[in-house]
């Protein structure tokens, strides 16, 4: 392969981060099953610790095995680095911690997963960090909720669970007039669906649980940075920007660049937060990205197949999935994932909230659990579950009500999937 | 030269024949780029000679450090410059006086002068501008890659170790990267 060629979204998924290992030749990403790394001497271990030399200390910090799921999903998102944890949840709360001081506000718009409206209005609250809330289907929301005090805006690409697809660019430019970085979580597109930096994201975060993983057998989260904020402007993101007094005085922001954002998480937030990704876990989601675009293309078609089936079913009320032509969502489905509107997508069912429970209870072949991207196909009734420690209001601004069922489409034969649904919407 | 993106062919020619490095604007002060950088590049194996008039006479990593790169007394390959934009046009000149001349004129991230690096062109010089030459060894011998960083670049061939070290890689001389 020549030098300047540059590789393609399937290529980076197999290859990026991934060279034969430099010591045994091992063409599989090894398990570096272990806490610690010796050091070669004394003053290669003060390089690593001064963060002057590239290299491993700590798993806390840094491993082989989560490298190779860093720079994977940074080659496939077009960032310039990226951080691995323990989670999305994880990715959330270090991103919020590299940029929030105490007393600060962020934006964010209100068709998010449950799990993440908890986290912002609940658990941030202790750090005295607020969230102002917008609505994602509607830019000028988040131009009205910019005040001094804003420090970040919050979105998801595709949101959870009501297959809003969002405005990226409409908000990105928001992002920008009012000087804050623009987060897109883009767990439920998986980049090989949607790239939020081409739209103007600064920060991507994913829960590498779901797709990007893709079988259902570990958790994990990613941080990417977009290399594309100005960090040193204005002296507003003080962990960037002034002396770290943890690193001697260095200014992270003017020592590392286009990546400064990534390496600030890590030596920063990952280090004192501690919520580091097991390499093994890490092994399991890098061998889940090698098929990612050939699953997701299976779950965007069987998605579309099912949707379809739902929306001329007697039982079913109404489809909200953006694949299907007609959608309100199908013309910027088109714009920001023109591939596929995704697996995940909701519909009422007739009945409302008894017959809701009724349908996730009658199911054979989905399972009833809360997650999504897997190869399997699951179903919830968000009401009774992840949402059901919201309000009613607050329930259904995210998309959750109580006739709401989301269904995460699998990759098995779609006349199976089409004929559980069948047999469960019949007894309901 | 496309000064906007650099085949990695050509960074890596120049980290390859470089040895001798003079850096403009060196700081003694051990939480500074320009410190990070000469101690990197120290321990890759180049020869690092600090330029600095502030510090002149003095040692920087047991490096002298010399007021001004006509002070340097042996020939020198790379200038790297870890000063304001406008400050190159100067340092180019006095690059272009020396005799015998350095091969390659680098301006460190940051610091771009299209002027200067014409000027260094037309005198048959390789420029390199808006780039840490520790980044790019990191990049191509494979270890920036522990930081997570992308180096939009894929091998199948094992990462070379370099210095009978295990946690430093090499550019693997002599080898192509892809």
């Amino acid at each position: 392969m020549s030098e300047d060629h540059v590789p393609g979204f399937n290529t980076l998924s197999i290859h990026a981060g991934a060279q034969p290992d430099p010591t045994t030749g091992a063409r599989a990403t090894p398990i570096y099953q272990t806490t610690s790394f010796v050091f070669e001497d004394v003053d290669h271990a003060a390089s690593l610790f001064g963060l002057q030399a590239f290299g491993n200390i700590y798993t806390r910090i840094g491993n082989p095995t989560c490298a190779v799921l860093e720079e994977r999903v940074a080659a496939l998102e077009g960032g310039t680095a990226a951080l691995a944890v323990a989670s999305g949840h994880a990715a959330q709360l270090i991103v919020m911690h590299t940029l929030l001081q105490p007393g600060d506000e962020f934006i964010a718009g209100t068709q998010l997963y449950g799990g993440s409206i908890n986290q912002f209005n609940h658990a941030f609250k202790k750090f005295d960090w607020h969230v102002a809330w917008a609505d994602s289907t509607d830019v000028s929301s988040f131009e009205k909720a910019v005040t001094p005090k804003t420090k970040a805006i919050f979105i998801e690409s595709v949101a959870n669970p009501g297959g809003v697809v969002v405005d990226i660019e409409g908000i990105a430019q928001v992002a920008r007039r009012a000087g804050v970085p623009l987060i897109v979580d883009n767990t439920l597109a998986s980049p090989y669906l949607c790239r939020p930096f081409e739209h103007g994201a600064d920060i991507v975060v994913h829960s590498a649980t779901k797709f990007l993983g893709g079988h259902g057998n570990s958790i994990g989260g990613v941080i990417v940075d977009g290399g594309t904020f100005n960090w040193m402007r204005e002296g507003r993101y003080p962990t960037l920007s002034e002396p770290c007094e943890s690193y001697q005085g260095m200014v992270l922001g003017e020592t590392f660049g286009n990546f400064a954002f990534a390496i600030a998480c890590r030596v920063l937030g990952l280090r004192d937060l501690g919520a580091a990704l097991s390499p093994f876990n890490a092994f399991l989601l890098v061998t889940g990205i090698e098929t990612l675009s050939l699953r997701m293309d299976r779950h965007c078609a069987n998605a579309v197949a099912v949707a379809e089936f739902l929306s001329s079913h007697p039982k079913v009320a109404w489809v909200s999935y953006s694949g299907l032509p007609g959608d309100r969502y199908h013309a910027l489905q088109q714009k920001y994932c023109p591939k596929g509107g995704g697996a995940v997508f909701t519909f009422g069912v007739k009945g409302g909230y008894d017959a809701g429970v009724k349908v996730v209870s009658n199911v054979q072949l989905f399972s009833h659990l809360a997650n999504i991207g897997d190869t399997r196909s699951l179903i919830i009734h968000p009401a009774s579950t992840t949402h059901r420690q919201l309000s009613d209001q607050q329930k259904t601004s995210a998309g959750a009500g109580p006739d709401v069922i989301r269904v995460s489409i699998g990759i098995e034969d779609k006349e199976d999937i089409i004929a559980d649904l069948d047999q469960a919407l019949a007894s309901a | 030269m496309n000064h906007d993106s650099y085949p990695d062919a050509y960074i890596r020619e120049i980290l390859d024949s470089c040895r001798v490095i003079a850096m403009v604007g060196a700081s003694a002060n051990t939480v500074r780029p320009s410190y990070f950088v000469l101690k990197y590049m120290l321990e890759k194996g180049y020869r690092v000679i600090p330029v600095n008039p502030g510090q002149a006479g003095k040692d920087i990593l047991g490096q002298r450090v010399y007021a001004s790169l006509s002070d340097i007394p042996e020939p020198i390959d790379m200038v790297d410059i870890f000063r304001a934009s406008e400050a190159a046009d100067g340092i180019v000149d006095e690059a272009l006086a020396l005799e015998p001349r350095p091969k390659v004129i680098w301006m460190q991230l940051s610091v771009r002068n299209d002027e200067a690096a014409a000027k260094a062109e037309a005198a048959g010089l390789k420029v390199v501008m808006n780039r840490c030459p520790k980044i790019e060894y990191g990049r191509l011998s494979g270890e920036i890659a522990w930081a997570g960083v992308n180096r939009r670049t894929v091998s199948s061939k094992r990462p070379v170790l370099s210095g009978g070290g295990f946690q430093r890689l090499g550019l693997g001389k002599g080898r192509t990267s892809n």
